[in-house]
């Protein structure tokens, strides 16, 4: 069960092998997390994040195998986690692929990205939805990103994918008010993680630590979006509005 | 599928949705019972736990509010049969015109006897009197496996089980209350201020066996705006006694005792989320302590007054915010008054903010395993939700308490770390064990038991789920 902090006991991952998932899992389990269901497609990889989860203080450890790219097959990666849980706390939705100046207008490469970002999460989440309601609680947490929040032609195509998966998080949050299953949002900048692996740092950039310790502090304070750093929340009320001649000039 | 509903505890914390039924006789205790579905099902009464204990997510909440029914006082004996559903506010309404006050009352009226006996509660007399399962001559329990009529003499594990067993060995549906004899509705009560906490333990150690009814009140608020003060730790205590018909003034005397006021304010439900912040806490202390009289006896005071100040004010918790708040509650042995100076320094040192500790003794324990009262020092903490250090330096002195042999209270609890439960509860097996025989299918529990792990070796693989799916 959540505590009064909002802190978890049992969590599943979709995206186990995440770096940015890997700190979150950490953190939560050395406070109260006992119970962690990874799920991703790198069955190696996900021994791996478990044997840290364990490390961590988790007690029950199960891995999922699914692939996003099967988009139809989200709602039974979503049952195979819960009923390996048992009651679930919270869900850290993770799964994501960014895309590159070399994927534009690559028809293979766009679905493949629209779909594991987008189009698998959001069935995803509204199986999750389904499954907390019944519950009658727990929180889901989205990594959305600040790309989502004003789409640049670098990765555009995976940016669009996160518009819409924060605004279909938006609209999930709501339909589930008074259903006491809550949603967390959260938008990081640039993260350095294996996404990231090989790119420059934009300006601020960040480490798969401070998402951990943004969320679990989202987690007691109940915000519906959390920004990391914090001061992006700032930074891009500006940028939203700067036209657009001047944002493609932009450095990062 | 019936309407759910979100509930949550007085602090506001952790709401969680689930069915709600509102039986009005036994039967339909008995009835929802047997027809309970794997989620489980736990019985709630005014909701005035902290915590998640009277919540079950996903599962059925039994409403209990209507079987509230109130016996006749047996003038001889003082016993009367009650609903547990009925509030210690609407029992002593009915039985004090006649002489008859509640054996034990915690801080608010607004409890049902069957939350009273779930909980075990204690009062400010616990020293003399012990808590209210000890005031129980006897209770109709339904359970998965039947309707018991149980005592302390007939099936003792089962009841002393359920005095302070968070509703987790049946739904108590009535008990026979034994009521305390008293000649008016006034206190006689002494006030003494402290400057520090060593002055107010002592004075409570010595002088507590003369009076029924002792409690302290102590500033663990830093000074507005400074580092730390030198108030944190000073007292106010006050104890009483009964009055008798002669000690009132004689126009007075003659008048039969009379029931409480009504509430006679209502908290706004919407307040600005940092309304109770430190400044406001640390100002409402100063105010506490300056009102108290240096030293001061024998002062007449309603009952009221005395037992509920907080009872005239409905949903104050709402004053708290939208994050809501907590209250931290525990005991420790009667030689362990430094981890009561400990807490203090150590919250005061943190800048966290408390309403209102309340410090006061415990006398001997009664028979139940769960049962939170043990002979010591109590110390009770209102905090609100938001300082950033309170989570863990909260987890910090859960492990003062536990070293020191002590325990937190689970009626307050909503965030105790699990692994701690049976060191700060050596006796939980006995409660696991009476379960196991009169719930063997693990129909009773709640957010609580699934939070803390009070169902483990319990469950029939509900909530652990399976291991290796998908593998
Ligand atoms: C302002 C305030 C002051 C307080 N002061 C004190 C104090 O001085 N001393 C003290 O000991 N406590 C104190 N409390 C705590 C309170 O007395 C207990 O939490 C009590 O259990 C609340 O009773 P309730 O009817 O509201 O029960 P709920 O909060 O609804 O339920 C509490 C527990 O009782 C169980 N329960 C309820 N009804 C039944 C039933 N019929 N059969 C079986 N189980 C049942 C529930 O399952 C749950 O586990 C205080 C609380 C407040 C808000
Ligand atoms: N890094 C950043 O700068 C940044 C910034 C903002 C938001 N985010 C978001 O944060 C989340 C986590 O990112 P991260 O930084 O931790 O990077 P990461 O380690 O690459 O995590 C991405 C996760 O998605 C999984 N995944 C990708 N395609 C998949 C597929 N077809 N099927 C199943 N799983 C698939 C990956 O699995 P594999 O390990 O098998 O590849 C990995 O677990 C992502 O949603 C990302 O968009 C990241």
């Amino acid at each position: 069960m959540l505590d009064a902090f909002g802190q978890p006991q049992s969590l599943v991952v979709l995206g186990g092998t995440s770096d940015i998932a890997g700190e979150v899992v950490r953190t939560l389990a050395q406070r109260r997390c006992r119970t962690v269901v990874l799920a991703g497609r790198d069955r190696d990889g996900l021994d791996r994040s478990a044997d840290a989860a364990r490390a961590a203080g988790a007690e029950r450890v199960v891995t999922v195998v699914f692939d996003a790219s099967d988009v139809g097959g989200a709602a039974r990666a979503v049952d195979d986690c819960f009923d390996a849980a048992g009651s679930v706390d919270m869900v850290l939705l993770a799964v994501g692929m960014l895309s590159h100046q070399r994927d534009e207008l690559d028809v293979e490469r766009t679905r493949e990205i629209v779909s594991t970002t987008y189009a698998w999460p959001a069935g995803a989440l509204t199986r999750v939805a389904a499954r907390m309601s019944e519950q009658g609680y727990g929180r889901i947490v989205v990594l959305s990103s600040v790309a989502a929040v004003r789409v640049r032609r670098a990765n555009f195509v995976y940016a669009s994918a996160k518009a819409g998966l924060d605004a279909f998080s938006i609209g999930l949050g709501e339909a589930l008010r008074g259903s006491g299953v809550a949603v967390q949002i959260v938008r990081p900048g640039f993260v350095r993680s294996k996404m990231t692996a090989g790119l420059p740092d934009a300006p601020l950039a960040t480490t798969p630590e401070a998402v951990a310790r943004a969320i679990a502090a989202g987690l007691e304070s109940g915000a519906p979006v959390v920004w990391v750093p914090g001061v992006l929340r700032w930074v891009f009320g500006v940028l939203r509005l700067v036209p657009q001649a001047l944002w493609r000039r932009l450095p990062g | 599928m019936p309407e759910r509903t979100l509930l949550c505890g007085w602090g506001r914390t952790a709401p969680t949705r689930a069915c709600v039924l509102a039986p009005e006789v036994a039967d339909d205790v008995q009835r929802a019972l047997a027809h309970a579905d794997a989620r489980g099902t736990v019985a709630r009464g005014l909701g005035r736990s902290y915590g998640d204990a009277a919540q079950c997510a996903g599962g059925v909440v039994l409403d209990m509010r209507s079987l509230a029914g109130i016996g006749d006082v047996d003038q001889v004996t003082g016993e009367v049969d009650v609903g547990a559903g009925a509030s210690l506010d609407s029992l002593v309404r009915a039985t004090l015109p006649s002489g008859w006050f509640l054996p034990v009352t915690p801080g608010t009226r607004q409890v049902t006897v069957g939350g009273a006996i779930a909980a075990d509660v204690h009062g400010k007399n616990h020293h003399v009197d012990g808590s209210f399962a000890q005031h129980v001559a006897g209770m109709t329990l339904a359970t998965p496996t039947g309707l018991r009529r149980i005592g302390p003499s007939s099936d003792p594990e089962l009841f002393w089980a359920t005095a302070g067993g968070m509703g987790l060995t049946g739904v108590v549906t009535e008990a026979r209350v034994q009521m305390l004899r008293v000649e008016t509705d006034q206190m006689l009560v002494d006030t003494d201020r402290f400057v520090d906490l060593d002055g107010v333990m002592a004075a409570m150690e010595h002088g507590d066996a003369d009076y029924r009814y002792s409690v302290a009140w102590v500033d663990c608020t830093a000074a507005l705006g400074a580092r730390r003060s030198g108030h944190t730790g000073r007292a106010v205590l006050t104890r009483a006694r009964h009055a008798a018909r002669d000690d009132l003034p004689p126009p007075d005397r003659h008048r039969a005792p009379s029931p409480p006021p009504s509430t006679w304010l209502r908290a706004p439900r919407r307040v600005p989320p940092h309304l109770l912040h430190t400044l406001s806490i640390a100002a409402f202390n100063e105010a506490w302590y300056r009102r108290a009289p240096r030293h001061r006896t024998t002062e007449l005071q309603s009952m009221w007054r005395f037992f509920h100040p907080l009872d005239g004010v409905a949903d104050w918790n709402h004053l708290y915010g939208p994050r809501g708040f907590l209250q931290y509650q525990f005991a420790v042995g009667p030689g362990e008054g430094a981890v009561v100076a400990a807490v203090i320094s150590e919250l005061a040192d943190r800048r966290i903010p408390s309403f209102l500790a309340v410090l006061k003794r415990f006398g001997p324990s009664a028979p139940g395993p769960l049962s939170f009262p043990v002979p010591g020092w109590t110390l009770a903490l209102d905090m609100p939700i938001g300082p950033p250090a309170l989570r863990a330096c909260l987890d910090g002195l859960d492990e003062a308490v536990a070293a020191a042999g002590g325990r937190v209270y689970l009626a307050k609890d909503a965030r105790l770390r699990p692994e701690l439960l049976d060191t700060m509860y050596p006796r939980i097996g006995e409660l696991r064990t009476v379960r196991r025989r009169v719930d063997p299918e693990g129909v009773l529990r709640s957010d609580l038991s699934r939070r803390l792990g009070l169902d483990r070796g319990l469950d029939r693989g509900l909530d652990r789920g399976l291991d290796r799916v998908g593998d």
